[in-house]
């Protein structure tokens, strides 16, 4: 929640409007991409990003952020994908090491082509 | 509501000359909430102690499930906790109560070393109706006393801020902790104590956690605790790959497939530029002054929380992705989200939003000033969410069975 200063004199009516500027100026301001992505990247290198809107559906044509530096990235979803789920960002098979983060997360267990849900189903550990 | 007497902020946003008020404690240092509690030294103790709270209003009965036949590290370890637990600066002054006197001093002279007033009750010899009373009248006392401390300007670098995340999924990975992590980047050079633990947890980036370590020694330390944990608890019980325990049902149900995913996660809550300084056993108090410690503990919250608590930690910071809803009786507890479902179907439980990070709305620096903020706020006397909800979550680590 951002903090914000009463200003004197106003009244509530205009103190809301105020609000609702400086919240659409600092909106503006801070996501240049002027869009709300639909899935992010940690990692340059990581062959798997995270779905960060809910109700993706299959289809849809996604907007990408790589934290690491902000760059973006497109992708089509091929799978219904739940928020915070993962989705392949190039064509995994069985026996593949999953990377995110730069590191190594596990190994693929069955297939996940490009744009495809990436999670137990295909998914395992590599420890215990 | 700005409330400007706590802090001042230079033009550029950064938090500097942060301050805060609070409770200043026999033995220096400060605690953020000002509790009289009635702590049993058993499970059986626990009736009596309830009814003393039900008496004295203003104090908090602290009810728990062990204390009884345990001998070894586990009986050590549970010394530790309950001691801690009094010792505690966000704690006033505290009535013990246990089923026999020897032991039930025992804890008394440990919380005695802090110079807090302290006192105990054995209910043998006695029966648990005149130790109602007897404790009932000490209790009354304490909570008169305590209601009149006033608090006094503090620098952030008195708090101690500890720190667990839990019921994650990949939105704490991608802002939550690291929230977490860029409020120690800014506040360990300050001059904080804090603590992250979760010993399970670092499995898949434990080559990550042992190069974070201030040097080599400590970084050895360290690893032998998580191979440790892997050794005598995972490996000697597990049965399968834990699956659906670690990681748990409600992270996989977020996104969370692996424990290496899930460890990744926990580990942006240490920032970018914080390395810790020593590794403390669980409910063990740091001794080598300010800076980052790891503490090893279970990855259960409560647990967790519990053990920081009786570390003397006075601040926690909660990373939740799917909506975990922990408190603590003595230690408020924090909640930062960046899970935009959570923060709308649980929003009573959460304190700090930051599903902007997801947005890109909000730079991971804005999230960690929020969080300073909320952090200042709470040791001011905001009310969590956890504690204006009654989660009052106390549980004992238990090493492994009683005689």
């Amino acid at each position: 929640m951002y903090n914000v200063e009463v200003q004197s004199g106003l009244s509530l009516g205009k103190y809301l409007v105020s609000v609702q500027k400086k919240r659409k100026q600092g909106k503006a301001k801070r996501n240049k991409l002027g869009k709300i992505p639909q899935f992010l990247v940690h990692n340059s290198k990581d062959n798997v990003g995270v779905v960060v809107v809910e109700d993706l559906e299959a289809g849809t044509k996604m907007l990408g952020v790589i934290t690491e530096d902000d760059s973006t990235t497109n992708l089509s979803a091929k799978d219904d994908i739940p928020i915070g789920h993962k989705v392949a960002l190039t064509d995994l098979k069985a026996g593949d090491t999953v990377i995110k983060y730069g590191e190594d997360v596990g190994v693929m267990t069955g297939r996940a082509k490009k744009g495809e849900h990436v999670h137990t189903h295909n998914l395992k550990t590599k420890k215990w | 509501m700005a409330k400007s007497k706590s802090k001042s902020k230079a033009k550029n946003g950064k938090s500097s000359n942060l301050k805060f008020h609070g409770w200043r404690r026999e033995n220096g240092r400060v605690g953020v909430r000002n509790h009289v509690i009635i702590l049993p030294l058993d499970d059986i103790s626990n009736a009596c102690c309830e009814a003393v709270a039900n008496n004295i209003k203003g104090t908090l009965a602290i009810p728990h499930a062990y204390g009884r036949l345990q001998f070894g590290a586990d009986l050590d370890l549970f010394f530790r906790t309950i001691i801690g637990t009094g010792s505690n600066p966000n704690v006033a002054a505290v009535v013990v109560v246990g089923i026999e006197e020897g032991w039930t001093q025992r804890v008394v002279d440990g919380i005695k070393k802090t110079g807090k007033p302290v006192t105990g009750f054995g209910i043998e010899l006695h029966g648990d109706i005149d130790t109602i009373a007897r404790a009932s009248r000490q209790a009354k006392e304490y909570v008169q006393w305590a209601s009149e401390l006033e608090r006094e300007e503090c620098d952030i670098s008195e708090l101690w801020v500890s720190t667990k995340c839990g019921e994650s999924d990949t939105t704490t990975g991608l802002g939550s902790c690291p929230t977490v992590g860029n409020m120690y980047d800014k506040l360990i050079p300050k001059g904080i104590h804090g603590v992250f633990g979760e010993t399970s947890e670092i499995t898949g980036g434990e080559h990550i956690c042992r190069e974070r370590a201030i040097n080599k020694e400590i970084g050895d330390k360290w690893f032998k605790v998580w191979q440790a944990y892997q050794d005598e608890v995972i490996e000697a019980h597990k049965v399968d790959d834990l699956s659906d325990s670690q990681p748990t049902k409600g992270n996989i149900a977020g996104g969370l497939t692996t424990i290496e995913e899930k460890a990744l996660g926990n580990l942006e809550k240490i920032g970018r530029s914080c390395r810790y300084i020593d590794v403390l056993e669980p409910a063990e108090a740091p001794t080598k002054g300010a800076g980052l410690y790891y503490m090893d503990t279970s990855s259960a919250a409560a647990e967790c929380v519990t053990l920081m608590a009786a570390g003397g930690y006075v601040v926690h910071t909660f990373p939740t992705g799917q909506g975990n809803i922990i408190g603590n009786p003595i230690l408020p507890v924090i909640k930062i989200s960046a899970n935009p479902r959570t923060v709308r179907t649980m929003s009573e439980h959460i304190d700090v939003d930051v599903t902007g990070i997801l947005r890109r709305e909000m730079t991971l620096d804005d999230a960690g000033d929020a969080l300073i903020d909320m952090i200042v706020r709470t040791a001011n006397g905001r009310f969590t969410a956890a504690e204006a909800l009654g989660h009052r979550e106390f549980v004992l680590t238990k090493l492994y069975r009683s005689a």
